[in-house]
């Protein structure tokens, strides 16, 4: 089970509703509720200094919001885009602030009920992507689906980002 | 009925503020009787719109201010600078009755009573009664109220009523102005009155029976029996214009002395003479018919209209686009023409948000008044520039800022009377604000001539908390700059004011927030300014779109000097030394490919846009100038807002993002670049 602070989406029924999608290879998921929308690809505005994490913005229905790819963060070969490529948009709670995000994601899949008692903590060992960055690993058709820590990966590299704007600021 | 709560408390809040300036005024000009007409005024209505509108305790604690003030009016204590700092506090404490009617300030609302009546019986023999009782006299009071006086609420049965208690009166009715029974109006008032009256007070008794309907109605007043009213007229219509008039006039000059020196010794007894009774009731008409012409308008309507232009302005430069790209002549006119329009729409939206910054100065004298009070320095305020307008959140945002700096000023940099006196200067330490528009910018300084900012301590203190090696070579402003860090303050001991070390960095991170910037400049024993420099606007700019690499930046317009294009030559010869020659002067550039790191190769032919801030200019080498573009500046989120060469993004006409280019930390940049250059050489 997962013990880490942040709020999982378990409810009382011991069930989560997500939102699958493919990165890489990988099966991941995102808690249904806090996703906004799944848009086409769009015309994407790099953003220069600002990392590969978060590296660029999109036009979100006439706000300007972030592109970030999860690939960075679990260390995976970034491909081409394809057709099924998709943009997920979310919503996080950055220092308290409600802030949309755009996801990348390689091909959208279904929305889907996760069984609590399928859930398991990410290994210790064995596993090359960083424990925190993930909420639980849970087992379904012989397969893994990654539900990543989102609320701590945007915290770590928003604070990253912070200590480093300021380091070069001094 | 809420609404009408609601409205009443916003009307309430501005007698309110008018009350506080009337009073500040009053301190520097205590016998200004028209000054001391409109607070009571003021506070007048604020009970009668207050019990109105079942504010009782606000209603029943004005009654007791108004009575207190009242003796002041009738000219029987001075407005000393007790009393009205009394009154001040009293009005604060009407403020909190006006914001939490339901809480219980009883106690409180006692302590303020009790000071206030110490201080009108302190100040009671300072001033004689102002009208030498000379006898009574008989005056012929003749007055009409206009056709919809019931309708505002006057009553001349009460006016008659007061009459009648000043003395013995004759009341005549005129009934010329009643119309034939079927043009009558039930509702109109159609008569006048003519009253004899014999009374011991003076005319400005009788004038104040009126105070309330005087700005509508006619009044005359003339002494029947002439010779004798005549010598006493002139004291009571202006007191202290012509205190030597006449010999019987001798008491009133003795009170109005008295009434002065503990305001000011240095200050010559002829201040500002009362004024003649036409002249405010002119005055407030005017006032009247202005304040009917504007419209109160809340302030998330004007947002929401604000982010509907913005949106408007997006769609039309898309339309612009499109006609532009076509052949159709008959769109591109109408595209221009909406152009013209959504442009026009804009600036007059932009406008409509603009206040000028006198809003916020005016809130700062209360300040000053409090802190010298508190901090026993005689403080003098002075502002200028109070024109100057900014965008109305950008005003709202400043407020804390500015009383943060003046706090610092008037605790750390002003000096006590004692220091000053050592030092040589002037007891009364100067706390000046003033603001400038320049270029795109407000400019808002805050100077004291208080004792500087003390180098030793600073750099003391940075070297305790570890900012900078002990003994490290620094520039005296990078010195200075230390003071924005989170937790510094040299403030040996803390006080109620200041010295907790939250502050500057609060000031300054806001300041950014707002896409300002702040300096800070000090001489030793000669004072402090800090300097404020913010954007006109935080909404829509006008900008020039250009292009590096794939990307496309917008530039605001306002900083840009002029375009110019990069040769081939020169790009090669500049490889070394990143230096063009405007005019026989020396430009740094930066090259936005390279900083960027777009990866791309040149364009043959790059131009260079020359942008300022200020005095300091620097060249940004882009591949191409793209054009104009109404700028909607939307917010980046928080994981880009660690970035400062981007101060904001827009979306172009063909719905892509652009980022906007932060003029002052490039050309800052370009400064540091030119600087290391310089060392290198």
């Amino acid at each position: 089970m997962s013990e880490t602070a942040e709020t999982t989406g378990w409810t009382g029924a011991e069930q989560m509703e997500v939102l699958t999608f493919e990165l890489n290879g990988e099966l991941f998921a995102l808690e249904a509720v806090a996703v906004q929308e799944i848009m086409d690809l769009a015309p994407e505005t790099v953003v220069p200094g600002a990392g590969a994490f978060a590296g660029a913005v999109i036009n979100f229905r006439g706000k300007v919001i972030p592109l970030s790819d999860l690939r960075v963060a679990f260390a995976m070969e970034r491909g081409e885009p394809t057709i099924d490529s998709r943009i997920v948009v979310i919503e996080i709670d950055l220092d308290g602030e409600p802030t949309l995000v755009g996801l990348r994601t390689d091909k959208v899949h279904e929305v889907t009920t996760l069984a609590r008692a399928d859930a398991e903590a990410p290994p210790s060992v064995g596993m090359r992507w960083r424990p925190e960055f993930i909420q639980c690993l849970v087992k379904r058709d012989g397969e893994f689906i990654v539900v990543p820590a989102l609320q701590t990966l945007f915290n770590q590299q928003h604070d990253a980002r912070q200590s480093t704007a300021s380091a070069t600021r001094h | 009925m809420n609404e009408a709560i609601a409205i009443f408390q916003v009307e309430a809040r501005e007698n309110l503020e008018l009350i506080e300036q009337g009073l500040l005024d009053l301190l520097d000009r205590p016998e200004d009787r028209d000054l001391v007409d409109a607070v009571f005024r003021g506070l007048h209505t604020l009970k009668g719109s207050g019990a109105m509108f079942g504010f009782d305790a606000l209603a029943g604690f004005t009654h007791h201010c108004e009575t207190a003030f009242d003796r002041v009016r009738k000219g029987e204590v001075a407005a000393t600078t007790d009393l009205v700092s009394a009154v001040l506090a009293a009005r604060d404490h009407m403020r909190q009755l006006l914001e939490d009617p339901s809480g219980d300030h009883g106690a409180a609302g006692d302590a303020l009573l009790a000071d206030l009546e110490r201080a009108v019986r302190e100040a009671d023999g300072a001033a004689a009664p102002e009208t030498p009782k000379a006898g009574a006299t008989t005056w012929r009071v003749k007055f009409e109220l206009p056709a919809d006086a019931f309708r505002n609420g006057a009553n001349p049965l009460a006016l008659l009523n007061e009459l009648r208690d000043l003395g013995e009166a004759h009341v005549v009715v005129d009934t010329s102005r009643v119309p034939p029974l079927s043009r009558m109006e039930p509702t109109d008032l159609h008569l006048g009155w003519t009253v004899t009256l014999t009374t011991e007070h003076g005319r400005s008794a009788i004038e104040d029976v009126f105070i309330f309907v005087m700005d509508e109605m006619t009044l005359s007043i003339e002494a029947v029996d002439a010779e004798a009213a005549a010598p006493q007229e002139a004291p009571q219509a202006a007191p202290q214009a012509a205190p030597q008039a006449a010999p019987q006039d001798a008491p009133v000059q003795a009170a109005a002395e008295p009434a002065q020196a503990p305001v000011s010794a240095a200050k010559p007894a002829a201040v500002a003479p009362a004024a003649p009774a036409a002249e405010p009731a002119e005055a407030g008409g005017a006032k009247a018919a202005k304040a009917a012409e504007s419209v109160r308008v809340p302030a998330d309507r004007l947002d929401e209209l604000m982010d509907r232009v913005g949106e408007l302005v997006i769609a039309q430069s898309r339309l612009s686009q499109i006609a532009a790209g076509g052949t159709d002549v008959a769109l591109r006119a109408v595209s221009e023409e909406i152009e013209r329009l959504s442009g026009e729409l804009r600036d007059t939206m932009m406008v409509l948000r603009m206040v000028p910054v006198s809003t916020l100065f005016g809130r700062f004298r209360r300040l000053v008044h409090d802190l010298a009070r508190e901090t026993g320095k005689a403080i003098e305020l002075s502002t200028d520039g109070e024109s100057t307008e900014i965008d109305k959140t950008v005003i709202e945002r400043l407020a804390d800022p500015l009383v943060h700096l003046i706090r610092n000023a008037a605790d750390h940099g002003l000096e006590t009377a004692e220091d000053r006196a050592a030092a040589g200067k002037p007891a009364t330490g100067r706390i000046r604000l003033s603001a400038h528009q320049s270029g795109g910018e407000v400019v808002i300084t805050i100077r004291d001539d208080g004792r500087g900012i003390d180098r030793d301590r600073v750099r003391a203190k940075a070297e305790s908390q570890g900012l900078i090696e002990p003994g490290a070579a620094i520039s005296d402003h990078d010195l200075l700059q230390m003071i924005f860090h989170p937790g510094f303050s040299t403030a040996a001991a803390v006080t109620n004011l200041s010295g907790r070390g939250v502050g500057m960095d609060v000031v300054k991170r806001t300041i950014e927030g707002l896409r300002g910037s702040i300096d800070i400049a000090s001489r030793p024993g000669e004072g402090s300014e800090v300097s404020l420099r913010i954007p006109l606007t935080l909404a829509i700019i006008d900008g020039l779109l250009v292009r590096v690499g794939h990307g496309r930046y917008v530039i605001p317009l306002d900083a840009v000097e002029e375009c110019l294009e990069l040769s081939l030559d020169e790009d090669l010869r500049s490889r070394g030394r990143s230096f063009i020659s405007l005019r026989n002067s020396l430009v740094p550039f930066l090259r936005l490919r390279e900083m960027f790191d777009t990866g791309t190769p040149p364009e043959l032919h790059q131009k260079v846009v020359v942008v300022s801030t200020g005095a300091e200019r620097i060249g940004l080498v882009v591949d191409q100038i793209i054009g104009d573009h109404q700028t909607v500046i939307k917010s980046m989120s928080k994981l880009h807002s660690g970035l400062p060469t981007f101060s904001g993004a827009t979306i172009l006409g063909d719905g892509g993002v652009a980022l906007i280019l932060d003029v002052g930390h490039l050309v800052a940049k370009g400064q540091q670049q030119e600087a290391q250059m310089r060392e290198a050489v």
